[in-house]
């Protein structure tokens, strides 16, 4: 507009200002000793700032200051246009010289073999990189947000910037890595026939086992596996949900623990406990050799165990899934049908069946994924029979430590599960993760006609019988001397794990499993409120704005819910081992492992709240003379707590139970609990190991059980009375 | 028309210059262009999804046009968001904040301008007494009745004393005997406080009720712009016709002028009729329900036809009559006193000529 010169824009100088101190004061490079220790301040050397560096060891930083330069000239001539695009050169520069030189010299094999020399190095980007790209990001969002992006707003597109950002360094570039990694050679040359080698290897893709003679491939393996338990889960999560949604039972403590369960549970507990069910020496294997002489074996130990074994861990989500679509179908629709003369088996099969048929696709796919996931139950039941989530494990850790190996493998898993995330996006929608949200509908729904109701009772009661077994094993079994063949209560395991000693400077926990129990717990709380504010924020941006790229972001943030943890785990090792971004064993990459792997699960809480919240209070609280950050935090974030503590409950809840991604990031300084579990199960401390395993899940029952009633349905309560209130616009 | 921004007092509180606003394929704004004066209400009207909602919309910048510019108090707005316009919207749903006590939403405009809370409340307060819910600060929204939650939304939207008031359809969630009287608060609220006000509705009785000035809006445009009197009493279309009065329409052949009057000839009937400027030869012209008069039986040079149905309803009656040429379906409202006629009865039509309108085609 003509007239009167703008003021500088604060937001603006403040972003530079960032950028000026990221690259004249702060340590440039990662630190040995870390950030904090702040030694760097007084030890100038290796916590160095950029400007320092650019005059000696490290020349290739000094264009580094040509955006800042441009974009403070412009500023100060209050001339916008152009600060975000230096600022994105000076991006684009900042990564193209960190992938170029790393820790060896040249990052590239042509950088070399052009150079003709070894090539200069530099350690990995630390806390001042890490500013610098924060602020020059920052100034990006501006340029755009003034060229009318996001309907001209900052707030929107820097967050949005923001989200991006952190989903493409930690979720794309990991299995970008992946993928160079299984295309190169050892010493990081292209090498396609090998990688088409690697792929196409027997032992991933055999078929022998069909002809009788040796074992199949792992990847035929899994896809069996997953399929069977995905199969298994919908055939026994149906009948669960028909009993309770469709019966008197109606039991409501079923719908409750069933939703509880799979969550506090870490899944390879259920392998411990099968195994000192129907193990060699299982109580079970036990009681039948003595009475009926049937002799030991191993049968547990392979595909049988872990299908059961993830068939009782996986029942239950499959079941929250049918429950769901269950719910959804309304009472009335049922009971138009009787009123219409047909009988209750004919208004089964003609109206409720094909209603929640998606469902059971849905439930099915579930199934599969989490099966093909699963790494734990494998471990410990494996035996022989080898799957995909396991051999990447072990290509790297064991003896042959093969990365290329294990990236490839993870590509074949990887492609596995997103196909099967992306059949279940295409015939369920999106609202297929139908969360339970206990919908009052009138009508009474229709009886289940009598042969299936006994059918159902037939096939779901001892799927009960058994997971109460389980669960009584894993609660009881760690205070006996050696459940099932010495029933003596003792403590022992309890206090070796525990114990809390008073030594020569006062109390201390010198129970084996409280470092990393402390460590778990520590952690988790960190990821806990970045999860639930990463995901609610992405939530906000994916219900409440319209821009370019949005289905596509959608995608990309609901799709690390299809990364296996192994996935994440192998292509964190690979992306964040060497430079430019250093981080494996520090506990911030642990942090960042919960984060990204949880924040589906806050990204569906804030979409499923924000579904009940009128979209007109946003608009109506713009007109107010509030920008969207205010609207936000005042209108939408008040409404949102439901989803918040949801969001932060799961979200710690998952990390500390979580196994697949931590085994690979976990080291002896952050040692994590379920990695230390699954330790000493896999040396036969099952003692130690389940008593562990009980003292965990009685703090997640504890932690979910507290925070539902802190909370209270008081506030749910009025928020739902207002949803209904609003009406739909004309 | 006055360009310059010197004079702000001549300045249309709202201006829209060739404004149109597409999702994708969809045109739901198509060149717009009107002017709103200060301190009138203005309606927008129109039948549903013609583009009403969008055009306030784009007023309150809760959408971005896609085309033209859209002028505020004189100053170019077409790029600013929401919060930088100095215009209040009282949603269909009045979208009131439901974690916040009546006060704390009414307080909601003057906080976000930086207000401390206590000046604010005590502003908020005032406006509150002004929509007569003094007394109610501390209530929750969900504890009001319909009726008074649209009024804290109106005290709402007007605390911060806003250019530009906008309403969209504020009546549609209230029952019907509570519509006459909130329409009439508004009405009144709006002339004391001299607001500028844009008000859309899909009912033109209510637009007829309240406006200075209506636009009417059809597929995207403006297909008539005028005072209620104007709209009613000279259409420019069979469609305001219609839409303003159930008018019945009816083919016409316009034959010689002399001074105010044309020789029109309706099928059988030939009469003279105020021409309006109109120079061509077909038109059709216009007869509100209650203009016709029925009397039974036939007449050569009279329009005649069938009654097809009768519905009594106490103080007036209605008759559909087919009409045998030109052929047509007639609307006819005769007073109650006149005498009953069956259905299925012949009948003559006539009318007062000075109640017809003559439309161009
Ligand atoms: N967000 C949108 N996306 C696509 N089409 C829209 C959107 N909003 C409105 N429309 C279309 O624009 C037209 C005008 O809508 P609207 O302004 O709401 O009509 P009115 O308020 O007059 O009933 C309709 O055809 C409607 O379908
Ligand atoms: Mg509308």
């Amino acid at each position: 507009m003509p007239g009167s010169q703008p003021a500088v824009r604060r937001d603006v100088a403040g972003w530079l200002l960032i950028g000026w101190a990221a690259f004249l004061l702060l340590p440039w490079y990662k630190l040995e000793s870390g950030f904090f220790a702040f030694d760097w301040l007084v030890r100038r050397g290796d916590g160095s700032p950029a400007a320092v560096l650019a005059f000696g060891a490290a020349p290739w930083l000094a264009p580094l200051v040509v955006p800042l330069l441009v974009a403070t000239l412009l500023c100060a001539r209050r001339h916008m246009r152009g600060v975000g695009v230096v600022a994105a050169l000076g991006l684009v520069w900042l990564t193209a010289q960190g992938f170029a030189i790393i820790h060896s010299g040249w990052g590239y094999g042509w950088l070399a073999s052009l150079s003709g020399a070894p090539g200069p190095k530099q350690p990995a980007l630390g806390w001042g990189a890490t500013a610098y790209c924060v602020a020059l990001l920052m100034l990006v969002a501006t340029e755009l947000a003034d060229r009318g992006y996001c309907k001209g707003d900052r707030f929107i597109v820097g967050s949005l910037l923001f989200v991006i950002a952190g989903m493409v360094l930690f979720v794309a570039y990991p299995l970008i890595a992946i993928l160079l990694s299984a295309v190169q050679d050892n010493d990081g040359h292209f090498a396609p026939a090998l990688f088409a080698a690697k792929v196409t290897n027997a032992n991933i893709w055999s078929l022998r086992c069909l002809a009788g003679n040796g074992a199949c491939g792992s990847a035929w393996n899994t896809v069996a596996l997953a399929i069977l338990v995905g199969v298994l889960c919908t055939a026994l999560a149906l009948p669960l949900a028909l009993i309770a949604l469709r019966t008197r039972v109606r039991a409501a403590w079923l719908l409750r623990s069933l939703s509880i369960l799979p969550i506090i549970t870490p899944p390879f507990v259920i392998g411990l406990a099968l195994i000192l069910l129907f193990g060699r020496a299982g109580i079970v294997t036990n009681f039948l050799s003595a009475h009926f002489d049937i002799p030991r074996s191993r049968w547990l130990y392979g595909m049988p165990g872990i299908a059961i074994a993830q068939v009782l861990a996986f029942t239950p989500i499959a079941f929250l899934v049918i429950a769901g679509v269950l719910q959804g179908v309304s009472p009335s629709v049922e009971e138009a049908s009787s009123t219409l003369r047909a009988s209750r088996w004919r208004t089964f099969r003609t109206v409720t069946w094909p209603l929640i048929r998606p469902g059971l696709a849905s439930a099915f796919l579930i199934g599969f994924i989490e099966s093909m996931a699963d790494f734990a139950n494998p471990l410990v039941l494996g035996g022989n029979f080898n799957v995909l989530s396991t051999d990447i494990f072990f290509a790297v850790v064991g003896a042959a430590h093969d990365q290329g190996r294990a990236a490839v493998l993870a590509i074949v898993l990887l492609a596995f599960t997103i196909a099967a995330f992306l059949a279940q996006r295409h015939w369920v929608g999106k609202r297929s993760f139908v969360t339970l949200s206990g919908k009052g509908d009138g009508g009474l729904p229709a009886p289940l006609p009598r042969g299936l109701r006994y059918g159902c009772y037939a096939v779901a009661t001892p799927w009960l019988v058994l997971t109460i077994v389980v669960y009584v094993i894993i609660l009881a079994g760690g205070f006996v001397q050696s459940i099932g063949r010495d029933n003596t209560p003792t403590l022992e395991y309890f206090l070796t794990a525990f114990s809390v000693e008073k030594g020569v400077n006062g109390w201390f926990l010198s129970g084996s499993a409280w470092p990393s129990l402390l460590t778990t717990i520590g952690l988790a709380l960190v990821a806990m409120p970045l999860t639930a504010a990463l995901g609610i924020l992405t939530a906000w941006l994916l219900d409440r704005q319209r821009f370019r790229g949005r289905t596509l972001f959608e995608f990309l943030a609901m799709m690390s819910f299809a990364i296996p943890g192994t996935v994440v785990g192998i292509s964190y090792i690979l992306a964040f081992n060497v430079p430019p971004v250093q981080l494996t064993g520090t506990g911030l990459i642990i942090v960042i492992s919960f984060v990204f792997r949880n924040m589906p699960v806050a990204i569906r809480a804030g979409l499923a709240n924000l579904a009940q919240i009128d979209r007109s209070l946003d608009e109506a609280s713009l007109t107010l003379r509030a920008r969207s950050f205010a609207t936000f935090r005042r209108a939408i974030l008040p409404l949102l707590k439901p989803a918040l503590v949801t969001a932060m409950i799961y979200s710690f809840v998952r990390a500390v139970t979580a196994v697949s991604a931590v085994i690979f990031l976990a080291t002896g300084r952050f040692n994590l609990a379920t990695v230390y579990i699954v330790g000493r199960a896999d040396v036969g401390e099952y003692g130690i190991a389940i008593v562990y395993a009980a003292v965990m899940i009685v703090v997640m029952m504890a932690v979910l059980v507290g925070i539902q009633w802190l909370v209270g349905e008081r506030r749910l309560g009025r928020r739902r009375a207002v949803a209904d209130t609003g009406a739909l616009p004309a | 028309m006055n360009d310059t921004p010197q004079a702000a007092a001549n300045e249309p509180a709202v201006r829209f210059e060739a404004v149109t606003k597409r999702y994708g394929d969809v045109v739901a704004v198509d060149a717009v262009s009107f002017d709103i004066a200060p301190a009138t209400l203005v309606t927008l009207l129109g039948p549903s999804g013609c583009g009403k909602t969008t055009t306030l919309r784009l007023v309150a910048g809760l959408e971005q046009a896609s085309d033209g510019r859209i002028l505020i108090g004189g100053a170019d707005v077409t790029h600013l968001s929401a919060a930088e316009r100095d215009v209040s919207m009282v949603f269909q749903s009045y979208a009131l904040f439901p974690h916040m006590t009546v006060i704390e939403n009414v307080s909601y405009g003057l906080r976000s301008m930086g207000i401390r809370k206590a000046q604010a409340a005590e502003q908020a307060a005032q406006k509150l007494a002004l929509v007569g819910l003094a007394g109610y600060e501390n209530r929750q929204p969900s504890e009001l009745s319909g009726g008074q939650q649209q009024r804290v939304a109106v005290a709402r939207a007007i605390v911060l004393e806003p250019k530009v008031l906008l309403f969209d359809e504020p009546l549609s969630n209230l029952d019907a005997k509570l519509r006459r009287r909130v329409r009439e608060e508004i009405r009144e609220l709006q002339q004391s406080l001299a607001l500028t006000v844009v008000y859309v509705t899909h009912d033109q009785e209510e637009a007829l009720a309240v406006s200075d000035r209506i636009i009417v809006m059809n597929a995207a445009r403006i297909v008539q712009d005028g005072t209620p009197h104007a709209l009613y009493n000279e259409p420019n279309s069979r469609f305001i016709a219609d839409f303003m009065g159930d008018a019945n329409v009816l083919d016409a052949v316009v034959g010689a002028r002399h001074g105010d009057l044309a020789d029109v000839q309706v099928g059988p009937l030939r009469t003279a009729i105020r021409h309006r400027g109109f120079a061509g030869t077909r038109a059709a012209i216009a007869l509100r329900p209650h203009s016709l008069r029925l009397a039974e039986g036939r007449r050569p040079d009279m329009l005649g036809g069938t009654v097809r149905k009768r519905t009594y309803l106490g103080d007036h009656v209605e008759y559909h009559v087919t009409l045998d040429e030109p052929r047509a379906e007639l609307f006819v409202s005769a007073p109650a006193t006149a005498a009953l006629i069956p259905e299925g009865a012949a009948v003559a039509v006539t009318f007062d000529p000075a109640e017809a309108i003559l439309i161009g085609e």
